[in-house]
């Protein structure tokens, strides 16, 4: 009874300092209104999610620390699951997934918080398949790939796949692949192998850049990287997603139509609609500027017409 | 008292010591006998941590030691079937080694013979220092050289589709580990004393048959720790391989297949494995198996200096 009668005391300046730093911002604001005055001085926004975003998130998080220097977001990853699991629970303000959250998980977190998830479109990964600039090869079918990549394909010579190279005698084909840890790795795996394991065997080099490096400099080399990277040296084939279908070249236009197979959204979810900083830093995610990071982290901007005016 | 302590039964009494000089002497000695175990403590602790680590995998129903060991199939991450085979990373460490070795020891202890015997004292001076900048080189700058230089040249002379290969890693660690064998072993040369060299040419001995009837055989002990130290650099190195090797998990059928390393692999998924996950574990525990090929590799070698001592 008599034990809670302290904590009023130790924060009652905290309170008062808080109230004074909101006015403070306030009337640095010219009295923009919409924020509160009994807000703290520093805002901080939970940030959990996708291990194919962290390195996008984090380098919003710092970005925008410039454009609002009193809000800290804390970026952590561990997964979409996690991140939709940390929303469900609460815990986090936005949660970074690259899939589209679940309708159980939906449910469950307006169950568990009467709020609704809300998401938003921030950017699209895309993975195009690159081939060596002298390689006549245009077009490849996701069934190809498999037969290419997989445990148990069978093609492992470029005439398996009915081409010839020109000034070539072994043409074996030199698989280019990533390290088992990295995002794309997996999102090949599940978008192009239908979740088969990889052949063991193939090169796997530790960065986007190097794949296509390695490609543009071996004539029977085949690879797969974010569809930012492509250099002169190399070709981005056309992917079909079966034998017969149209093949699709990997464009920006044909990952936002979504005709471009190898192609997902990445999305940020939050509890009901967003407000106050939380909304002011997804709008500012949507803006311009936040849809820059997005493309210089090797990922695909939404399009204009949907991005938010400062 | 004691009658065997003093014989005679007037001794002249010694000049002592101060007191502080005497425990001054056994403080030192007790500091450098510490540095000197600390040495075994190091290596102790140093694997203790590194199994502690890999431990609780090995008490997994799921895992088995036969597979980690004996399958060449690597799935540390797959979405269906986890499987952790080293073998073709152990087969990789292995064949770029030797590659290595067998490139280095012939070049390094002929240098070091070189430097010892036939240069003259001006050239000697001039050629140490260069080997120890050699080996001053930071192992990122072998492998970048590994990557961009070498690559081309074994792609131009070879006509291999893919320049990161075994034979690029051997070159590669061969010039790493090159310096050291020809530091080591030149110092080895010079500790043996002049008088087996003088013995040997006032037999009538030419310079070369003194060479390899008395000095090799006289320093052998020492000229095989060099080698070994080469190869001890050569099995622990990773950055170089890391970019040399071409990252590929497969048993190679040539000189001009892509590998991967045990190192290398520990290196390229040891930060993105969840600390305390199964992965992690066995990355651990692949650290330990690395550990245990040099202590092997050490224990076979202290083996056969000991035969050929006997014999």
């Amino acid at each position: 009874m008599t034990r809670p009668h302290p904590r009023p005391a130790i924060h009652l300046p905290l309170l008062a300092l808080a109230s004074v730093a909101g006015l403070a911002l306030l009337a640095a604001c010219g009295g923009g209104g919409a924020q509160k005055a009994g807000q703290a001085a520093r805002t901080v926004i939970q940030n959990k999610g996708s291990d194919t975003m962290v390195n996008v998130a984090q380098v919003w998080a710092e970005e925008y620390r410039k454009a609002a220097p009193d809000v800290e977001v804390e970026v952590s990853g561990g997964g979409s699951g996690v991140g939709i699991a940390a929303l469900i629970k609460g815990a986090v303000d936005v949660a970074n997934a690259s899939r589209d959250i679940k309708p159980s998980e939906a449910e469950q977190a307006t169950r568990n918080t009467g709020k609704a998830p809300v998401g938003f479109n921030v950017g699209y990964d895309a993975l195009a398949v690159y081939v060596h600039k002298d390689n006549p090869l245009d077009e490849i079918t996701l069934e190809q790939l498999t037969q290419v990549y997989a445990e148990g394909g069978q093609a492992t010579r470029w005439s398996d796949l009915g081409v010839k190279i020109p000034g070539v005698t072994d043409d074996t084909i030199v698989r280019v692949s990533r390290q088992s840890s990295s995002g794309t790795y997996e999102f090949f795996r599940e978008h192009a192998l239908g979740n088969k394991d990889f052949r063991l065997g193939s090169r796997d080099l530790n960065g986007s850049k190097e794949v296509v490096e390695l490609v543009g400099t071996t004539l029977t080399a085949i690879g797969y990287s974010g569809m930012g990277y492509a250099t002169p040296a190399v070709k981005k084939l056309k992917v079909a997603p079966r034998a017969g279908a149209v093949a699709v070249a990997p464009t920006i236009a044909a990952v936002h139509d979504k005709t471009y197979p190898m192609a997902r959204s990445l999305h940020v979810y939050t509890l009901g609609q967003p407000a106050g900083a939380v909304k002011k830093y997804i709008d500012w995610i949507l803006s311009d500027a936040g849809q820059k990071v997005v493309e210089e982290s090797g990922y695909v901007p939404i399009p204009p017409e949907q991005r938010t005016k400062p | 008292m004691s009658p065997e302590q003093a014989p005679d039964p007037a001794p002249a009494p010694r000049p002592q010591r101060p007191r502080w000089a005497v425990l001054g002497e056994q403080a030192l000695e007790g500091l450098i006998r510490l540095s000197g175990m600390s040495a075994i403590v190091f290596v102790a602790a140093i694997f203790f941590f590194v199994l502690r680590e890999a431990a609780p995998i090995l008490v997994r129903e799921e895992f088995s030691l036969a597979q980690f060991l004996f399958s060449t199939e690597w799935y540390p991450t797959s979405a269906s079937n986890v499987r952790y085979g080293t073998l073709a990373l152990t087969v990789g460490t292995l064949s770029v080694t030797g590659l290595a070795m067998l490139l280095a020891v012939p070049f390094g202890l002929g240098a070091a013979i070189y430097l010892s015997e036939f240069c003259s004292p001006r050239l000697r001076e001039t050629l140490k220092i260069v080997i120890e900048l050699l080996s001053a080189i930071p192992s990122v700058v072998w492998g970048f050289v590994g990557l961009t230089v070498m690559s081309k040249l074994i792609v131009r002379s070879t006509g291999a589709p893919v320049g990161v290969n075994v034979l690029n890693g051997g070159i590669i660690l061969a010039l790493i580990s090159v310096p050291v064998i020809v530091s080591i072993g030149e110092d080895a040369l010079k500790a043996v004393p002049d008088s087996y060299r003088e013995a040997g040419l006032a037999l009538g001995a030419t310079r070369w048959q003194m060479v390899y009837r008395v000095l090799l055989p006289a320093a052998r002990n020492g000229l095989l720790a060099a080698v070994l130290l080469g190869v001890g650099r050569a099995v622990g190195e990773t950055m170089a391989v890391l970019m040399a090797t071409g990252h590929a998990v497969h048993i190679p059928g040539g000189l001009l297949d892509s590998v991967r390393t045990l190192t290398a692999n520990i290196a390229a998924e040891l930060g993105e494995a969840p600390a305390g996950s199964d992965h992690y574990r066995v990355l651990f525990l692949t650290g330990t198996l690395l550990f245990l090929i040099t202590f092997a590799v050490n224990l076979a070698a202290d083996f056969v200096v000991r035969g050929i001592r006997r014999r």
